[in-house]
């Protein structure tokens, strides 16, 4: 068989998306930062809304994400990517708007703006990045960082009495009744790939139907700072960070009803 | 002529504010300027011209909020006092550092820290030399009547957009608690998607069209090089503001042998002073900056050929009166004088303060 005969489009049975650049990626060989710009990039693509989506990209290791996906960007302060967010949906309400944060810009120094978007119903997408730990300054902890855990700021362990609990940021986010979509995923096997691509396609869709915020958590790793190969921290998460973030859906739409929020009666 | 009114300052900027068909204001609530989101809250211009107004979670939500909407080539507005302003500082720095139009209200209070909610002028370092981190200006403007809170609106939006920078408007706890008459602007359309795609399409988030390449509104460039380059535009970029944006104004300086300087409230008090000093046959005039970045420095320089002293009041302990001195030069003695803590001098203290200081009483 020749070459060309291989390479013709009857054979295709995968591809790159359009959406995704050519741009070589900055993330270190395992991180799972290049499987969900993929998804992103493939999901703005099957949904054909790259002429209506902004992107905000955040402070640390994603802030060049606007190198990766061919839509249009801006990069917030840290922290901030859910106010900037709100600040384009609200005056452009027919635009699909989207966040991408990590576990030190949203759980952390982005709290009170991840809480208040969130709560206040904004229609955008927040694609949360959790890998326990910050990867860009390289490695201190993070709120998600686990009791035990060992990072360049806890080099004996997390200890709660010393430096908190991890934050369980996702299940707040999930009592909120601006939410209506409320998930946490994972990338780090094909079959958890398929599922995170499903719940970023259901997450935008909710977007175009103005059904309020959609938040899709990715339990990820961070093999370069938790100090493993890309296979060891594949399974440091699964028997680690699974336990304590266990994906699966928090919220589909049903609970905490905006309508049990009765207004003041006179 | 537009409808003439008698209002307060700060009810005056949110009703120019939607009159300038503004897109989105975005605040928190500080006295002495709550009233701004209050008013504008009660008249609902989102029935009337479609302009968003919400509230947020905190200063600096509200101005990252900016960030956003301004990126996508909205005009849109925020306002607060001091403590608000420090918080915004952050956002300050990157809607310069990206290059984005808009316009903050500083409605000053008393510092440092929580201080007090009485009218002060301390904030003149941190709105014309920075506040946040980074090279960078804000053109600023000051009013010193009811009547230019209604104008600076429109004229803040103008050069913001112009110059692809943010715009402030420094006034104090005076001006937007006082009710004077105005003259309301005429109501100019907001801008339709359309209108902004032709007139900013180059570069804001819009969503990528077939026909273009992508947009990214950011204030980072880790190549040294390249970031030298973008300070170097900026530089130029304000160099082009003290060139032609400079605004001032000059009060009875025709035969002044001695000159007063003072923006804002200030201005309004020492605009009394020159005529009692007058009465008193005192021949002084007052310049009165009205942007204080790009500032008055040539006016200045010429007067300082023409009169004995200069005498620089500000209701803070004497921030304008270095510039003051830079642009007069050593030829001539240029005092200050001023009142702290939220007090407001009185015209007849400046008076004393101008014969002691200057003419040696």
């Amino acid at each position: 068989m020749e070459l060309a005969e291989i390479i013709s489009p009857n054979n295709l049975i995968y591809k790159k998306p359009k959406l995704l650049t050519d741009k070589t990626m900055h993330y270190c060989p395992g991180c799972g930062h290049g499987v969900v710009h993929k998804l992103l990039a493939e999901v703005i693509e099957d949904l054909g809304i790259e002429d209506k989506t902004i992107g905000i990209s955040p402070v640390g290791c994603a802030v060049f994400a606007y190198n990766y996906i061919d839509i249009d960007w801006q990069e917030a302060a840290h922290g901030r990517a859910p106010a900037v967010a709100t600040g384009i949906a609200r005056t452009n309400p027919d635009k699909i708007v989207f966040t991408y944060q990590g576990d030190g810009d949203l759980a952390s120094i982005g709290t009170a703006e991840i809480m208040h978007a969130c709560n206040r119903g904004e229609n955008i997408v927040v694609i949360f990045v959790n890998n326990a730990i910050y990867g860009m300054t390289g490695g201190q902890m993070a709120p998600t960082t686990l009791l035990g855990q060992v990072t360049s700021t806890t080099p004996t362990g997390r200890d709660a009495s010393l430096n908190g609990y991890p934050l369980k940021i996702t299940e707040l986010i999930a009592q909120l009744p601006g939410t209506s979509y409320v998930t946490r995923q994972s990338v780090h096997t094909p079959a958890a790939i398929r599922k995170c691509r499903k719940a970023i396609s259901k997450a935008f869709q909710a977007a175009l139907d103005k059904k309020g915020t959609a938040f899709v958590e990715v339990v990820s790793t961070c093999n370069m700072n938790w100090k493993l190969d890309p296979v060891e921290a594949n399974i440091w998460m699964e028997s680690n960070m699974f336990p304590f973030y266990p994906p699966g859906d928090l919220k589909d739409g049903s609970k905490n009803d905006p309508a049990s929020y009765s207004p003041l009666k006179n | 002529m537009g409808e003439l009114k008698l209002m307060k300052g700060n009810e005056v900027i949110a009703e120019a504010a939607i009159r300038c068909g503004c897109d989105g204001y975005f605040g928190y609530p500080i006295t002495p300027q709550s009233e701004i989101m209050e008013t504008l809250m009660e008249r609902e211009p989102w029935n009337e011209t479609g302009m968003v107004v919400l509230q947020a979670e905190s200063e600096v939500a509200s101005v990252h909020m900016l960030y956003g909407a301004a990126g996508s080539g909205k005009k849109v507005m925020t306002s607060s006092s001091s403590p608000g302003i420090s918080l915004m500082a952050e956002g300050i720095s990157y809607l310069a550092g990206a290059e984005l139009p808009c316009l903050i209200v500083n409605v000053q209070r008393g510092g440092p820290g929580l201080g007090t909610i009485q009218p002060s002028q301390a904030d003149y370092w941190q709105s014309t030399k920075g506040g946040g981190h980074g090279d960078y200006r804000l053109i600023v403007l000051a009013p010193s009547s009811v009547q230019e809170m209604n104008d600076f609106v429109e004229l803040g939006f103008q050069l913001a957009f112009k110059y692809r920078n943010p715009a402030m408007i420094l006034t104090d706890g005076v001006i937007g608690q006082m009710m004077e008459k105005v003259v309301l602007s005429d109501y100019i359309p907001r801008l339709k998607d359309e209108e902004i795609e032709e007139k900013y399409g180059s570069w804001i988030t819009s969503g990528r069209k077939n026909s273009r390449s992508r947009h990214v509104i950011t204030s980072l460039e880790l190549d040294s090089g390249r970031m030298e380059l973008n300070n170097i535009r900026f530089q130029e970029k304000y160099a082009k503001m003290e060139e032609d944006e400079v605004l001032y104004e000059e009060i009875q300086c025709e035969d002044a042998e001695y000159l007063i300087v003072a923006f804002g409230s200030s201005a309004r008090i020492c605009q009394k002073a020159v005529d009692v000093a007058r009465a008193k046959g005192i021949k002084v005039g007052l310049l009165r900056p009205i942007t204080l970045f790009p500032f008055p420095k040539e006016p200045i320089a010429a007067l300082a050929k023409q009169v004995k002293g200069m005498l620089v009041v500000e209701m803070n302990a004497g921030q304008m009166v270095e510039d003051v001195q830079l642009a007069a030069g050593c030829s001539i003695p240029v005092k200050y004088y001023g009142r702290l803590g939220g007090i407001v001098p009185s015209p007849g203290e400046v008076v004393e303060a101008l014969e002691q200081k200057l003419i040696g009483g």
